[in-house]
């Protein structure tokens, strides 16, 4: 079967007093190739713990992950990852950078220089390819982590809040790159995020996930991802669809920080 | 206290000067110039060059001017350096009194000296002369060739009239002069606010000495051999320490089992100043070079080991992660990304570790070596050679700090990113 299957996934994690923590419970889910998946969650949903678990960076305590047919029990190149921040390799420059994965591989240089130089066009960093990390900009470095995750060609791309640390005008143009090679590429993307709106905007399919333990609280078909490529993405923000979702949404999630709050307040009294 | 009091105000008035010129100086008067917030801002403050340049010149000029050196226009009062007398009067035991006179040359040490001609001078009690060393002091046996004597009974009740008992002490304009408690006088003559050569030696006397060693050598080595010795211990010994230290910080990384076996000793040695180790390591391997070298690799050894121990926990997990992802095996991992990513940190730690050698191996010559930095000024010492001691000193201080700066140079060139990450 092709496709990213999520199959009833549980964590557990055991903490130093002896207690536990159930972030994921029972989760499933199956992602056709090619699909744009955002996930959404009040924090301590467990959405950072699922895309580890994807990445093969932990090891579930029941269920399994399968990608196209075989079962994922470790890091892998065919899952690549975006992270927030601050996962480049400073004493490397942006070329080096976005040629980690072929130059790990054993590729040589010049059967991957073709293709990292038109990656690197294709973020616009063709001018700063020489350049060290550090001389870059928040939005820049961010670029050159996605032009680095594709020149490794992964089937799935697993992204942890990837442009959280950038302001409002760049992770706007961001938000319009990462369509762009959505759908440029045709890879199957998972994008956590805190946003409402960036997860309405980048989600053909949007989770909605719940806290405690972490699970699958709603999931959501847009047509917002297909509306947006190549488009303003403002012009999408005012479709009226949008701002129902953007509202249900928020009031979806603000019931559950207030559950969340209260069992506390309730902890506490007892 | 009085140096200090001028050092304070000198730093007080270069710093109104260099203000109220660079004030007139600098064409901006507007409000921009006041709008920037420095004050509070760490990363504001930068050295004032100026200041820099005042505070090594004053430095200069105190030690010039307390120690008479011929490079500096302006002096404190020297020790007194001429002819001078002063009268005492003896009391013979029927209590008939006499005044006499003593006539004191003092001459700078060092220099060949002649007593002042004098007439004994009517009476019981007759002048004497006598010469005293600037700056020291003198006994004066003025009974000798008195008609009456201290051990007829005779006793000094006034010095230039002023009266005095035994044990007491008269400040007169020639000098101080003290009855001691036997009946004779003790006399110094007035010394001046400078600095004694012994004590601490004029700069041009340091520099002649620094040109003299390095012409002549000291102790049967030239000065370049003392100090490359010096070198050459600390560069083996860190280097050695180094060698151990980095793959041995490294294994307490990333191996729980090394990091459970090697914790307790590094932790334990760690505080142990390696100066406290000085005399196990001559019981064991003696004052030669070995003995040295062992010595500040335990210096170095530690502070490698946690350099570089801490450089690799200090790795950031996304990057390892990232890594991973992009298809790296653990080798790949530890080779591409945990190897660069502590270097900054041993970089930290091996300007740390080479000042803590350059320390230690100067300590060490100090308790026994044959040769060495630390052994010239030692020796020195125990010849009461300030000049020597003083140059050694500074010699020292100018090759730590330029050991130093080597290595400010090797890491802004080798590990450009460090502390941007």
């Amino acid at each position: 079967m092709t496709g990213l299957s999520i199959e009833n996934i549980s964590m557990r994690f055991d903490l130093p007093n002896g207690g536990a923590v159930q972030a994921l419970k029972d989760v499933s889910l199956h992602l056709k190739p090619g699909e744009l998946l955002s996930v959404l969650g009040p924090s301590g949903c467990g959405k950072t713990t699922l895309l580890n678990i994807l990445a093969g960076f932990l090891a579930p305590t029941a269920g399994q992950i399968m990608l196209n047919g075989h079962r994922v029990t470790g890091p892998d190149a065919e899952r690549g990852m975006v992270f927030q921040q601050g996962a480049l390799f400073e004493w490397m420059n942006v070329r080096d950078n976005v040629s980690f994965g072929p130059r790990m591989k054993g590729v040589s240089a010049a059967d991957y220089m073709p293709n990292v130089e038109h990656l690197l066009d294709v973020v616009g960093l063709k001018d700063f390819k020489d350049k060290a990390i550090y001389e870059l900009s928040g939005g820049m470095q961010q670029r050159v982590a996605l032009a680095r995750c594709l020149a490794n060609d992964p089937d799935v791309i697993l992204m942890d809040e990837p442009l959280g640390a950038l302001d409002a005008l760049t992770r706007e143009k961001m938000q319009g790159l990462v369509l762009k090679l959505w759908k440029e590429t045709g890879k199957t993307i998972i994008l956590i995020t805190h946003s409402v709106e960036e997860a309405l905007l980048l989600g053909e399919r949007l989770l909605v996930m719940a806290p405690r333990p972490g699970r699958i609280h709603k999931e959501y078909r847009l047509p917002f991802a297909d509306m947006g490529v190549g488009q303003d993405l403002r012009m999408v923000k005012k479709h009226p669809e949008f701002a129902e979702k953007r509202e249900e949404i928020l009031s979806m999630i603000w019931d559950m920080e207030e559950e969340i709050m209260g069992r506390a307040e309730a902890g506490a009294g007892a | 206290m009085i140096p200090l009091v001028i050092y304070v105000l000198i730093f007080v008035a270069a710093f109104i000067v260099v203000r109220i010129l660079a004030s007139r100086l600098s064409a901006r008067h507007d409000f921009t110039s006041l709008k920037t917030v420095t004050f509070g801002d760490e990363s504001a403050v930068r050295p004032d060059r100026w200041a820099s340049v005042i505070s090594l010149l004053t430095i200069f000029l105190l030690w010039g001017a307390f120690t008479g050196s011929k490079l500096v226009p302006v002096h404190v009062p020297g020790p007194f350096v001429g002819d001078t007398e002063f009268t005492y009067t003896l009391q013979a035991p029927d209590g008939s009194t006499d005044d006499a006179t003593i006539f004191v040359r003092v001459f700078p040490i060092g220099e060949d000296v002649e007593q002042r001609a004098t007439e004994p001078g009517p009476g019981f009690a007759k002048n004497d002369s006598i010469t005293v060393g600037a700056w020291r002091s003198q006994l004066i046996l003025f009974d000798k060739n008195d008609e009456i004597t201290r051990k007829d009974g005779a006793q000094v009740i006034a010095i230039d009239g002023i009266p005095v008992t035994s044990g007491g002490a008269v400040q007169t304009t020639a000098g101080r002069v003290v009855v001691t408690p036997k009946g004779s006088l003790n006399y110094e003559p007035p010394k001046g606010m400078q600095m004694e050569p012994i004590w601490l030696p004029p700069p041009e006397a340091v520099a002649s000495r620094v040109l003299e060693i390095a012409r002549e050598g000291y102790q049967n080595f030239t000065l370049w051999e003392h100090l490359g010795w010096s070198l050459y211990r600390v560069v083996v010994g860190f280097m050695l320490g180094a060698l151990v230290g980095i793959p041995l910080g490294y294994a307490m990384g990333l191996s729980n089992w090394f990091r459970g076996w090697f914790d307790p000793i590094v932790e334990f040695m760690r505080p142990v100043p390696p100066l406290a180790l000085i005399p196990l390591v001559i019981i064991w391997a003696g004052i030669g070079e070995s003995g040295k070298i062992i010595l500040l690799f335990l210096a170095a050894l530690w502070i490698m080991a946690i350099a570089a121990r801490s450089g690799v926990s200090g790795v950031r997990i996304s990057k390892v992660h990232a890594a991973y992802s992009l298809g790296a095996s653990k080798w790949q991992v530890l080779r591409h990304v945990i190897i660069p990513n502590s270097l900054p940190e041993i970089f930290t730690g091996a300007r740390v570790a080479m000042g803590v050698c350059w320390g230690t191996v100067v300590a060490a010559e100090l308790v026994a070596a044959e040769k060495g930095a630390g052994m010239m000024i030692m020796v020195a010492a125990k010849f009461q050679l300030t000049d020597i001691v003083i140059m050694g000193i500074i010699l020292i201080g100018i090759i730590g700090y330029g050991i130093d700066i080597l290595f400010r140079i090797a890491e802004r060139w080798l590990v450009p990113w460090k502390g941007k990450g």
